[in-house]
């Protein structure tokens, strides 16, 4: 029961190394990005389920309705903010992607490692 | 007249964070470096001011809307902060006065304005993580100038940088996103996101498993920004490929901004609460701190390129200022400090020189410069003050920390002197490798085939060498930094149990 209480923590670590192990093993510029992209999207999940109260809603205080629950907003908020920073460092990441295939005609980086030799 | 002082820490970042984009409005190139050139000024007038007014005992405190502390945003500058503050804007203003000439030859006239508008957003964002008293605006501050930062240093014209930009993105992303998690994880057992607050709260958090975890993914997250050994692997790349007046800058304070959240994040918010933390932190942080001395001063020895040369000599630096503070006792840090102050001139002026010679040699190979000194003395010069005080010569300011840190680990009995001797050891091999470029360009002859180089342009020459001068300056009325190194250091172990 323990295990399944903590699923969303145990999803979050999952996607956490798939993330990081493309990151380091991957070769192509591409597939290092998209690793990188589910590395932080991983974050993001951290953040939201931290928030998240059980029948919890949206914190907007509604008249007649005495009692409600609210999901603590905050997280929410930051990871917002996080998913722009995220969204622009992955075009920021695949402009440069562009701009290594006009120079070298690669994004292999054992490619772009030779060319650099010569 | 209204009174500014108590806006200061909010001007520091907001100044250059506004200016940036009304930039790029700004067609004509020289205008735009004109703009961004007093931008930056003003903002190290700000710094200055600032560091007055922490001299004179002043607490700057500033609530972003006038929300509360705990729940709004709140922005600090004490002893630490000021003379960081002073080290960032003071790199930027110098090395945005001498890029006039260097980014000519780097950068088309009209991409240019984008890439002021860009270091300008490096700046607010240097700035930002220096002042800012809330974790999660420390993060976004940080990506404001990491992105910002990458675009500077694949704006040359050197197709290399942009492997290695694409190599420091992704290592500093994984840094950024190691510090988010650390920040989350803090934020589940407490609640909040000011440091202040934070440290408050932990006192009442009776588990503290969440909190360790919290605080070895901060350090290594931190860690890889500053390029702590042997997390440095974006470093040499990212400084040898960009333009020259950005390896200026850089080198001067961004790896140093992670330095100076690393302290603050271990000593403020960790260090008073996590029993034996300061143990761990020392058995950890100062194997790491001896190996990068001692393998970045060797890897310099055999380099070729002098910028990547510098940039291993830069590891090694990083390492000095993390032996300090590894010793956690009150002259450690203080020595520490200072050596972020020192080793900003120091490595300034060289970097300086070298973009002076960059411009004349033609490139920046040690053959290159290969009797370059007859006819370009000045700049050589120049290089040799920087490169005696990066040395530690007595009489320039890289004496000052060395001084500071030895006699700090001298305090440690046994492992001091071991310390002592690694210190010293590598300050010879500083010697060694200052040696190879002035025996380059000072003893060899010139190839026939190669017209001799003429003296840099002037601008950027004065520059240089008013960064030299600053050098001997503070070596010989040290008060400054030190007085502000003291300070911050009292600060730091405030809290210690």
């Amino acid at each position: 029961m323990e295990l399944l209480g903590l699923f969303h923590y145990w999803v979050f670590a999952i996607l956490l190394m798939i993330g990081l192990y493309a990151v380091i093993a991957k070769r192509n510029l591409i597939k290092k990005l998209i690793g990188l992209s589910i590395f932080q999207a991983s974050v993001f999940l951290l953040y939201i389920t931290m928030g998240k109260v059980e029948g919890g809603t949206a914190p907007i205080i509604q008249t007649g309705s005495a009692e409600q629950l609210f999901s603590n907003p905050l997280p929410q908020v930051l990871i917002l903010t996080a998913i722009v920073v995220g969204i622009s460092t992955m075009s920021l990441g695949l402009g440069i992607v562009v701009r290594i295939k006009e120079e070298y005609d690669s994004i292999e980086e054992d490619e772009i490692q030779e060319a650099n030799k010569q | 007249m209204t009174d500014w002082g108590p806006h200061l820490p909010a001007l520091q970042v907001i100044l250059p964070m506004l200016a940036a984009p009304l930039i790029i409005a700004l067609q004509r190139h020289r205008l735009a470096w004109v703009a961004a050139t007093i931008t930056s000024f003003c903002s190290f007038a700000i710094a200055v001011a600032l560091t007055r007014g922490v001299l004179d005992g002043q607490q700057y405190g500033y609530l972003m809307g006038s929300w509360p502390a705990p729940y709004g945003i709140e922005l600090q500058v004490d002893a630490f902060s000021a003379i960081m503050l002073l080290i960032i804007t003071s790199a930027s203003s110098l090395a945005l006065l001498g890029a006039r000439d260097s980014l000519d030859v780097d950068i088309e006239n009209h991409r240019q304005p984008l890439f002021y508008s860009a270091w300008l957003l490096v700046l607010a964002g240097l700035c930002g993580m220096t002042v800012a008293a809330d974790a999660f605006n420390i993060f976004v501050f940080m990506e404001i100038s990491s992105l910002a930062s990458y675009i500077l240093i694949s704006g040359g014209s050197d197709r290399r940088a942009l492997p290695a930009v694409f190599n420091y993105l992704i290592m500093g992303t994984l840094g950024a996103t190691f510090y988010l998690i650390g920040i989350g994880l803090i934020y589940l057992m407490t609640g909040t996101l000011n440091l202040a607050d934070m440290e408050q709260r932990i006192h009442e958090v009776s588990d503290l498993k969440p909190i360790l975890v919290a605080a070895g993914f901060i350090t290594i997250g931190l860690a890889l920004k500053a390029a702590v050994f042997p997390l440095h692997g974006w470093l040499p790349g990212a400084y040898t490929f960009a333009p020259h007046a950005v390896t200026v800058f850089l080198a001067a304070c961004s790896t140093k901004v992670a330095l100076y959240l690393l302290l603050r994040f271990d000593f403020f918010v960790f260090q008073p609460n996590l029993s034996g933390h300061d143990i761990q932190f020392t058995y950890f942080l100062m194997p790491l701190a001896v190996l990068a001395i001692i393998i970045g001063s060797l890897v310099a020895l055999f380099e070729q390129n002098l910028k990547r040369l510098l940039a291993y000599s830069s590891i090694a630096q990083i390492g000095y200022i993390l032996l300090g503070a590894s010793l956690v006792s009150s002259a450690g840090l203080t020595a520490s400090i200072v050596h972020f102050f020192n080793h900003a001139l120091a490595k300034g002026a060289l970097f300086l020189a070298i973009s002076c010679l960059a411009i004349r040699c033609g490139g920046t190979l040690i053959n290159d410069i290969n009797g370059a000194a007859r006819t370009m003395p000045w700049t050589f010069s120049a290089l040799v003050v920087g490169g005696l005080s990066l040395i530690g010569m007595p009489g320039t300011a890289g004496f000052i920390s060395k001084w500071y840190l030895i006699s700090a680990a001298l305090e440690h009995g046994g492992i001091g002197i071991a310390l002592t001797a690694v210190i010293l050891v590598s300050s010879l091999m500083a010697v060694v490798y200052i040696w190879r470029i002035v025996e380059a360009a000072y003893f060899r002859e010139r190839e026939i085939a190669t017209a001799a180089p003429q003296e840099a342009p002037l601008l950027l020459l004065s520059v240089t060498w008013t960064a030299a001068l600053l050098n001997i300056y503070f070596g010989l009325m040290p008060e400054l930094p030190v007085t502000l190194s003291m300070s911050a250091s009292e600060l730091l172990l405030e809290h210690m149990p």
